[in-house]
């Protein structure tokens, strides 16, 4: 009974840690005070109509959209093709081609972003959004990769045999069959490929500047400098939009089953 | 036709069943691969060249960025924050994803489908909003302190934010979901005959725990752990919101140097030693657990 309750007040405890930051700062986003005091003193929405007139906020926002949805496409396409390539081949080559587009996952980012700065440089390319887009893509194509590969290996190769033997050709078996065996796969790594470029720092910490201002590196900014409650405003839209496009994903592609089964 | 030659056990080649329009079955991987050899694998060969140079205007070559490196207790010490740090939130981290796992394979489909709800919301919202949650949480005014004052447990606010506890606790949020999948997902494929021959040889629960489905799920811990530990290594806008400017850590280091004192050469050698300590990490964690498996395969 006693490992019983310990296992339940440990877990209880995860789901409290897990939850509560979002909860919170969906309450702050409501404060009417000038401070992050908890809970707030007043209620409004004032910060949101705040956030509403920052025009550099929804142009570091409209950015970052722009650099996740490019990224996004960029390692849907050739995260996909080659998840489709080494899922399941059991060669050598396969297996380095797989760990090394797992890396960016645990070498650290930051040693990456001066890497390709210093590479960008030595080239005399200018920084732009497309230099941006290059290091997301790097640094999102592990979740593609993870989710694609597993619904890959989930799938039957007998489908494919007898698409071929009742004469299809392979464009045509990658088109009419595979691809769409493996649809809700290719959809849930672009989502959370899309969210994590979306969200990602380290990289664009030195690949932007002050024409490619990304969301999160201004809010870093404006948290530096001082605890502006502008903040818990973008926060909250972040929070809400993120939960709104969680549920529409697990509904249109079953987003957890494809989460889970990528690790 | 090739596969007569194999034996018959062999599944025939891929590249016959598989229905990309190329010929061997890797090709297809060849455009990221080539995509990866430009803009990951030769900016790392570019980063050690670079470390290479004795002075901030690249005239010598030479070692003297690393000479520098290791004789200097500031950059040392540095470092070794930064390593017992991502070991610190690992650790924190082991405990939850377990008992999250646990309760999760109990459960019917709907507590399942919310713990994994649970999981992915922090995981999916930015790492900025999260660490924003964080700064009011453990703020002068946030909810701990002024819980414990209201409850009078605390006389006056205590310093949470810019201490290395409150960064410990942030940071293991912020990961948490890192471990609990691959925990949750090893222990899925966990062998339920096993843990319950265990119990009928008269095993207490928690040495089931111990000595069964620990070992036996190893390999998503560990997975896990490299994940948790990689990340928040290098968790930069964690580390500096609610670590403060009085805690240094390897990416501020490395962006101090880079961005700030310009010294290219010393930021890329910084890069390649907290790389190729991370690298070292991996690689022996992965060696002890698979030492441990062997024990388990043994047993």
């Amino acid at each position: 009974m006693a490992y019983e309750s310990a296992v339940w007040a440990i877990a209880g405890f995860a789901m409290l840690l897990l939850l509560a930051p979002t909860v919170v700062v969906l309450i702050t986003s409501f404060t009417g005070g000038q401070t992050l005091k908890f809970p707030p003193p007043t209620w409004s929405v004032r910060w949101y109509v705040e956030l509403m007139q920052s025009g550099e906020l929804i142009d570091a926002a409209w950015t970052s959209l722009k650099l996740a949805t490019f990224a996004t496409l960029a390692c849907g396409v050739l995260g996909t093709a080659a998840a489709l390539g080494i899922a399941r081949s059991r060669t050598a080559a396969a297996r380095v081609l797989d760990s090394l587009f797992m890396s960016p996952m645990v070498l650290p980012a930051m040693a990456f972003g001066l890497a390709l700065l210093m590479v960008f440089s030595l080239l005399s390319l200018r920084l732009s959004l497309w230099t941006l887009v290059i290091g997301h893509v790097v640094i999102c194509t592990p979740f593609v990769i993870r989710m694609v590969s597993a619904a890959v290996q989930q799938l039957n190769p007998a489908l494919a045999d007898c698409s071929f033997s009742l004469g299809a050709s392979r464009w045509y078996t990658l088109r009419r069959i595979t691809l769409p065996l493996i649809g809700r796969g290719v959809f849930a790594g672009c989502f959370v490929a899309f969210l994590a470029s979306f969200d990602h720092v380290p990289v664009s910490l030195f690949l932007s500047d002050a024409r490619t201002e990304v969301l999160p590196i201004k809010l870093w900014q404006i948290l530096e400098a001082s605890l502006d409650v502008r903040v818990a405003a973008v926060s909250g839209v972040i929070v809400v939009v993120t939960l709104v496009g969680m549920l529409l994903a697990e509904r249109l592609f079953g987003l957890a089953a494809n989460v889970q089964e990528g690790r | 036709m090739a596969s007569l030659a194999e034996p018959t056990a062999v599944p025939a080649p891929f590249a016959r069943r598989w229905p990309v329009p190329v010929l061997g079955e890797t090709l297809p991987a060849l455009p990221l691969a080539l995509f990866f050899l430009a803009w990951f694998v030769a900016p790392f060969v570019l980063l050690v060249v670079i470390s290479l140079f004795d002075t901030a205007e690249f005239q010598a070559v030479g070692l003297r960025q690393y000479a520098k490196f290791f004789s200097d207790g500031y950059s040392l010490g540095v470092l070794w924050d930064t390593l017992e740090l991502g070991f610190l939130v690992t650790a924190v981290c082991l405990p939850l994803a377990y008992a999250l796992g646990l309760v999760y394979v109990a459960g019917g489909p709907h507590r399942r489908t919310l713990i994994l709800f649970l999981i992915m919301l922090p995981m999916l919202t930015s790492a900025v909003v999260r660490t924003f949650a964080w700064i009011v949480i453990l703020g002068r005014e946030g909810i701990i302190n002024n819980t414990m004052l209201a409850l009078g447990l605390w006389g006056t606010p205590a310093p949470l934010l810019y201490t290395w506890g409150g960064l410990i606790v942030a940071l293991a949020q912020i990961q948490l979901p890192l471990m609990a999948l691959p925990v949750i997902n090893s222990l899925l494929k966990l062998d339920r005959n096993i843990v319950d021959a265990a119990e009928a040889l008269g095993a207490s629960r928690f040495r089931r725990l111990w000595t069964v489905i620990v070992p036996l799920t190893l390999p998503g811990a560990l997975a896990g752990a490299l994940l948790v530990f990689a990340a928040s290594t290098t968790a930069f806008i964690t580390q500096t919101l609610v670590g403060g400017g009085r805690i240094v850590l390897m990416p501020l280091n490395i962006y101090q140097q880079a961005v700030g004192v310009q010294d290219w050469p010393f930021a890329a050698a910084l890069s390649v030693v907290f790389t190729v300590s991370i690298l070292v990490i991996t690689y022996l964690l992965n060696v002890a657990a698979q030492h441990r498996m062997r024990g388990v395969d043994a047993a």
